[in-house]
Order: C-alpha cells, then sequence, then structure tokens
C-alpha cells in the first residue's frame, strides 16, 4: 500500500508536467508554424550580426 | 534565430504580413528574412511557412508597394494579405486542442487506475481507485465537455436535437452514477468510459475543425483581387499609398496599368482600356476614358488614369452583391449535417431503450441501483463514438487528398451537399475559359520575329505583353537583345534591333473591340497583327463529357454577350443563358432549385456571387474574384477544369464510407445493446467496445486517401 501512496502522486505528477509543458509550448506559439520549423534547422547561421 | 537582434521600441513599429506563395525551402526562409532585414526601413521580418506567410516589422514610412517591391528584388512575389483579422482562424482548433489535451491526459490516467480495479483490486483500494479516478475525471468532464454541452444546449435551446445532445445526457449521467456508485462503494464505476468518449469525440470534433482552418488559411491566401488600397494624389502633384478602408469620397487615386480599383470612381484624367470580367462576366476590356463611370475590382489595362473616388467600401456597387449574396446563401445554413440528420433518429432511439432497459429490470424485480446500472450501461454503450467519428473522419481524409489534388474544400458540410448535385451550372469568363488572354497567332512568327517580340513583350506588364511572353517562352524562344527599350503608356513598347526600330503596341488601324484584344508587332516596315482570345481551359470538353456521365447535366449561365458565348456553348454542345445580371444568375438557379434540382455552381467573378452562394454547392477557381471565393465551397487551383469532376467524385466516395461507417455503428450498436440490456455489460467491456468500434471507423475512413487519383 506505501507504494501506491507514492507511485500515484508521481504518476500523476509526471502526467501533469507533460500536460503543463504542452500547454505551455502551444501558448508561446511552438505549434504556428510547423513545416516551418522542419526546415529552419537545415538554415546555416550566416548573417554577420550573429558572428560576436 | 536568424532574425537581427531587435531594438527596444520594435514593438511600436508597424507590421504588414505579405503573402508569399512562391516560398518552398529553408534557403527561400532563410533568403526572405535576412533579405528584407537588410533591407533599410525594416526592422524584421519573420516568415510562417506552413502558411506561407511572412510578418513585416517596417517603419511607418514604408507603404505597402515598397514592401512589395523589396520581396521582390528578393525574387519572390508577394501579396498584401487584406486584413489580417480574417486570417484569425485556429482558435476554435485551439480550444479543442487543449480540451482535447486534458482528456488525453486525464483518461490516459484513470484507465491505469482502472485497469487495476479490473485486475481484481477490491475493498478500500477499490474506493481508492475509484475516489482518485472521480477526482480527475470531474473535472476533465466540466472542462473537456464544455464544447458539447454548449452545442447541446444550443440545440435543445432552439427546440431541436444534434449529436451533442444523447452525448451529453450520456456522459453527464455517466459520471453522476459513476459518482453515486464510488460514494456506496460500488464494484462498477464508468469514469474511464465517459473521459474516453470525450476524448475521441473531441478527437473528431478537432479534425473538423483544423480541415476547416487549413482551408480557410488556403482561400485567404488567394485573395488578392480587391487592390488593398492605392495612390492617392495630394493635389501637390505628390502621392501617397492610402488602405482601401481609408479611401474617401473626392480623393483622387492614381491607378497603374495592371492594377486593380480599390473603390468606385468617375475618371477624371487618362483613356485606358479595362478589363471588367470579373464584374460583369464580359471578355472584350471596354475603352473608358474621362467622364466614365469605373468600379472597384476592375482592372486597368493600358495606361495610368486618374480617378476620383465616389464611393467606398460598404458604398460601392460590390456592396449591393454582397447583399444579394448574403441572402442567397441562407439556404445554405438551413442544410442540415448528416450527423445531425442521423442523430435526430439516434438520440430519441437511444434514450427510449435506456429508459425502457430500466424499467424492465424494475418490472423483471431487480433493484432500482441495478436497474439504473443497466440504463446508463446501455447509454455509455450506445453513446455514438463511432457515430462522432464517423462523418469527421472520412470528410477530413477525403478534403487532405483533394488538397493534394489543388483543391480547397471549406468545410465537412461542402462535400456533403457536393455529393448531392445533379445538375451543373458554369460561368463563361474565367470558369470555362481561363480568363486571361492567350495569343491565337503567334505561331505564324518566324524564329526572328518572335525574338524580338519575346524582347518587347518582356519589357511590359501589359496583360497582352505578359500573355505573348508566356506563350512564346513556353515554346523555348529566347528573346532578342534590344536597345533603347522604352514603353509608352497607352501604346506600347518600343525599341531598337540591330539599328532597325521595332515595337509591339495598340494596333494603328482597328476598331474599338479589335484593339481590345490585339497587338501590333512592327519589325522596321513591316506589320504583323497579333490576336489574342480569351481561350477554353484545355479540358472543358472532356470534364463536361465526364460529368454527364456522372449523371450531372450542363449549362451556361453568362453575362457575356451572346455572340462571345455561343462558339463555347457550341464547343461544349451546351445550352447557354447569356447577358444575365447578378441577380438573372440568382433566379436561374432559385428556379432549378424549386423544382427539386440540386444545383452545382461553377464560376469565378463577383457577378456570381449571388449565383455561387445560392448553389445547392458550388466551386470557384482560384483565379476567381475574393467575392466568388469567399462563396464557393470549394476553390480549386490551376488551369485545369477536371477538379470539378475530381471534387465530385471524392465528395461521393466519401459518402459511401461515411454510410459505410454509419453501418459498422449499427452493426456494433446491434451486438453491444443487448448485451447491455442483457446487464453483461462491464466497464471493461464497455472500453474495449468503444475503442474498438471508434478504430474500425476510423481506419475505414483511410481507405480515402486515394480517393484523389
Amino acid at each position: 500500500m506505501s507504494g501506491i501512496a507514492i507511485l500515484i502522486p508521481i504518476a500523476l505528477g509526471l502526467g501533469l508536467l507533460g500536460l503543463g509543458a504542452f500547454f505551455w509550448s502551444l501558448r508561446s506559439g511552438q505549434f504556428e508554424d510547423l513545416d516551418g520549423a522542419a526546415l529552419r534547422i537545415l538554415i546555416e547561421d550566416e548573417t554577420p550580426e550573429s558572428d560576436a | 534565430m536568424n532574425a537581427p537582434a531587435a531594438p527596444q521600441d520594435l514593438r511600436q513599429l508597424p507590421e504588414t504580413l505579405l503573402s508569399i506563395p512562391g516560398m518552398h525551402c529553408a534557403g527561400c526562409i532563410s533568403k526572405i528574412e535576412n533579405g528584407l532585414a537588410l533591407t533599410p526601413g525594416i526592422a524584421a521580418a519573420r516568415v510562417n511557412f506552413t502558411a506561407k506567410r511572412v510578418t513585416v516589422t517596417h517603419l511607418p514610412e514604408m507603404a505597402v508597394p515598397q514592401l512589395v517591391e523589396a520581396v521582390g528584388r528578393l525574387g519572390f512575389e508577394a501579396q498584401p494579405v487584406l486584413d489580417p483579422a480574417t486570417l484569425e482562424t485556429g482558435a476554435e482548433s485551439r480550444t479543442l486542442l487543449k480540451a482535447l489535451a486534458v482528456a488525453g491526459f486525464a483518461s490516459m490516467n484513470i484507465m491505469l487506475l482502472s485497469v487495476s480495479v479490473w485486475s481484481g483490486a477490491d475493498g478500500g483500494t477499490r474506493d481508492l481507485f475509484h475516489w482518485l479516478s472521480a477526482m480527475i475525471a470531474l473535472p476533465t468532464i466540466a472542462y473537456s465537455g464544455r464544447p458539447f454541452f454548449r452545442s447541446a444546449w444550443k440545440a435543445l435551446s432552439n427546440r431541436h436535437t444534434n449529436m451533442d445532445v444523447p452525448i451529453s445526457i450520456g456522459v453527464i449521467l455517466t459520471a453522476a452514477l459513476s459518482l453515486f456508485e464510488t460514494i456506496v462503494h460500488g464494484a462498477h464505476a464508468y469514469f474511464d468510459g465517459a473521459v474516453m468518449l470525450i476524448f475521441f469525440l473531441l478527437g473528431g470534433r478537432y479534425l473538423d475543425s483544423v480541415m476547416r482552418d487549413r482551408a480557410r488559411e488556403g482561400v485567404a491566401a488567394l485573395l488578392k483581387h480587391t487592390a488593398p488600397g492605392a495612390l492617392v494624389l495630394n493635389g501637390e502633384g505628390r502621392s501617397n499609398w492610402v488602405d482601401a478602408k481609408d479611401l474617401q469620397r473626392g480623393m483622387v487615386m492614381l491607378v497603374a496599368a495592371g492594377e486593380r480599383l480599390a473603390a468606385d470612381g468617375v475618371i477624371v484624367k487618362g483613356v485606358s482600356n479595362f478589363d471588367l470580367s470579373l464584374l460583369t462576366g464580359e471578355s472584350v476590356p471596354v475603352s473608358l476614358g474621362s467622364e466614365s463611370m469605373v468600379h472597384a475590382g476592375t482592372l486597368n489595362l493600358d495606361a495610368p488614369v486618374e480617378v476620383r473616388v465616389t464611393e467606398t467600401g460598404a458604398g460601392t456597387a460590390i456592396a449591393d452583391i454582397a447583399r444579394m449574396m448574403e441572402q442567397a446563401g441562407q439556404s445554405k445554413s438551413r442544410y442540415v449535417r448528416v450527423a445531425d440528420r442521423a442523430a435526430r433518429l439516434y438520440a430519441p432511439a437511444v434514450h427510449t431503450l435506456a429508459a425502457l432497459s430500466f424499467a424492465g429490470w424494475m418490472v423483471a424485480g431487480a433493484g432500482w441501483h441495478e436497474s439504473l446500472l443497466i440504463a446508463v450501461a446501455v447509454l455509455i454503450i450506445t453513446c455514438p463514438c463511432a457515430l462522432g467519428l464517423a462523418v469527421p473522419a472520412a470528410q477530413i481524409v477525403a478534403a487532405g487528398a483533394l488538397m493534394k489534388k489543388g483543391i480547397l474544400v471549406k468545410d465537412g458540410s461542402a462535400l456533403e451537399r457536393l455529393a448531392e448535385v445533379d445538375r451543373a451550372l458554369f460561368d463563361k469568363t474565367g470558369t470555362l475559359t481561363l480568363g486571361r488572354p492567350e495569343p491565337t497567332n503567334a505561331d505564324s512568327l518566324d524564329a526572328r520575329e518572335a525574338a524580338i517580340a519575346l524582347g518587347l513583350a518582356r519589357a511590359s506588364r501589359h496583360p497582352l505583353s505578359q500573355a505573348l511572353r508566356r506563350a512564346l517562352e513556353r515554346r523555348a524562344i529566347v528573346a532578342a537583345v534590344l536597345e533603347d527599350v522604352s514603353e509608352q503608356p497607352g501604346f506600347g513598347v518600343t525599341a531598337r534591333w540591330q539599328g532597325v526600330a521595332v515595337s509591339l503596341g495598340r494596333p494603328a488601324q482597328a476598331d474599338a473591340e479589335m484593339s481590345a484584344l490585339a497587338v501590333e508587332l512592327k519589325v522596321g516596315d513591316r506589320a504583323q497583327l497579333l490576336t489574342f482570345e480569351d481561350a477554353l481551359r484545355p479540358d472543358a470538353a472532356e470534364v463536361i463529357a465526364q460529368l454527364s456521365a456522372l449523371g450531372l447535366e450542363s449549362g451556361i449561365i453568362s453575362g457575356d454577350r451572346a455572340s462571345a458565348v455561343a462558339p463555347v456553348a457550341r464547343t461544349l454542345g451546351l445550352t447557354a443563358q447569356t447577358g444575365m445580371q447578378p441577380q438573372d444568375k440568382l433566379d436561374a438557379i432559385q428556379r432549378l432549385s424549386a423544382s427539386g434540382a440540386k444545383v452545382l455552381m461553377v464560376g469565378d467573378g463577383l457577378n456570381d456571387g449571388p449565383a455561387l452562394a445560392a448553389g445547392h454547392a458550388s466551386l470557384a477557381p482560384a483565379s476567381a474574384s475574393d467575392a466568388g471565393q469567399n462563396a464557393a465551397d470549394a476553390v480549386f487551383l490551376g488551369d485545369s477544369l477536371r477538379p470539378v469532376v475530381i471534387a465530385i467524385r471524392v465528395a461521393r466516395a466519401t459518402q459511401r464510407i461515411v454510410r459505410q461507417n454509419f453501418v459498422i455503428a449499427i452493426a456494433y450498436n446491434a451486438i453491444a445493446v443487448p448485451m447491455a440490456i442483457a446487464g453483461m455489460v462491464t466497464p471493461l467491456i464497455a472500453a474495449l467496445s468503444m475503442s474498438g468500434s471508434s478504430l474500425i471507423v476510423v481506419a475505414n475512413a483511410l481507405r480515402l486517401k486515394g480517393a484523389a487519383r
């Protein structure tokens, strides 16, 4: 029984953590441009400003 | 990550949205973002690749044409997005996605607890698990169930039912009874079933909403024809850009060749040919000069003109048509979707069944507690999980397949109505024809003349020059090297080629109608007349034949003159009505509808708007006017007319799959309901059968993936 008392809150907490992360990513616009995000990784960073 | 470091006051700078349909790779993104960021006057640019749009943050003095030009210098064609507010789609999908995420989280955790109960937990442990489930399920139902409760309440307060009524009743009763069971230490709690039901149904609802968003975004990206503004002269010889909504009566707009008018007005200076086809359906340009009325949406072909604004926005001729469209669209909004029609039969049947089994078990001598448990088991097992997915799953797969073929279907109801049409009416200009001039005798030019013609045509943005250039480039002609190229608005392009004077321009002697669709190529003293016509779409005849094979009788309703429509009607073997005003087209469709026909309207112009809104279903090519695209149920890209046939075929295939899905759902009920009535359904069986039937329905819908070959 004591195992359950620890494990269930852990399971629920992890689930909530995932849910929270999803809500955060949704709010911060990470689902706005899914195709673009996939392509941006291919862009080489060559703007002179960002060399510093 | 590529945007330069943002200065502090970036937030105060104006932002403009531009649509750039031509971007297709990572290179394009960096080219546009970096290129724009280095342009003086532009602070930052951020591309949204999915929407094919760029948000430009710029200094207030940069106007839309300059931004478009800046993008043009990078090698991309940009169009200003009319009104960013119209693009605020996604809001509903986002709410649904959040609800779906919560329901998903909850159903997983409750399932975890339920599995332990099913595998034998009892006594205190079972009670603890039931309480935990209740604590997760009740807030979830309150949050994620809102879309269903709200829609069910709306339907009930309007005194009819829809699919959401049985769903809401089922979910609420199940949750209430499970809570009661938990309190009295009962063995069966259906929290998992209730939450899973919401999860699956939200899935269907979310798909439906995503499909609508995608199509709406696609269509919004195409909206371009009404000029979003105009260059206004301010009396001191200077001009500045004014957005269409800020134009006022009395302002004088400078309309360059190739531009569309942003407001109704009277020409005060200049003479030019105007393309009225989007407004009237007339294919031959009209020459207008001082004191002539010109309407918003008209394309100026030849020469710059100054136009004094007489009416703007809601006062324009367009607004009358918009009012007509609104009225015509009401019949469409009365259409009841398949799922709701099914619900009208389904909901009373299910509720009667549940009530009867309750009464039956009471009569048979079971306690009211046991009878109620069985009644709820009937409710949850019949809850239209598969039914709720049956329609949206099939429709989104079909819409995805159509989208790959360049057909944007606006919503599921459009697919349902498309499947029912039995009569097709076509507009002529821009629908059966391409709506743009194509040279008819450019092949008669020899290689040398063609090379010169291409060199001259490239120098001008006049529609006829552009048409000639496209035709010659298709023949892989290499342009001749010309010197002293200059363009005189209203006349044409002149240049020198190896010392010989060459020109491409308005024919010297020709009647007004001829000159509008012809240019004269002069090489030295030799003159040659090139004529143009608005050509039929390449496979129009084939499409008409295929439509009649599908059982659709076709006809033409055109605003153009009989003499212009006759050749098209003859070629395609169709009957035609000509010289029709927007009201006449609307009447024609309403007459047919009244006699029981389900009319498919295919049209593009503003003058087709009311007819498109009135048709049982309607299609518009992507070259259509904004009003046409907004009124149509689906928009298709490209020159071919084949999408009309494809759309109908896929819509009918979708209806077949939807019907199959209904049969599957009913078959499942035929097995599960007797079990539930017999009292044999435990929460475990309910969970298994519910997910099982949903999976089968979705799998069946996936067969539509290849439907649009």
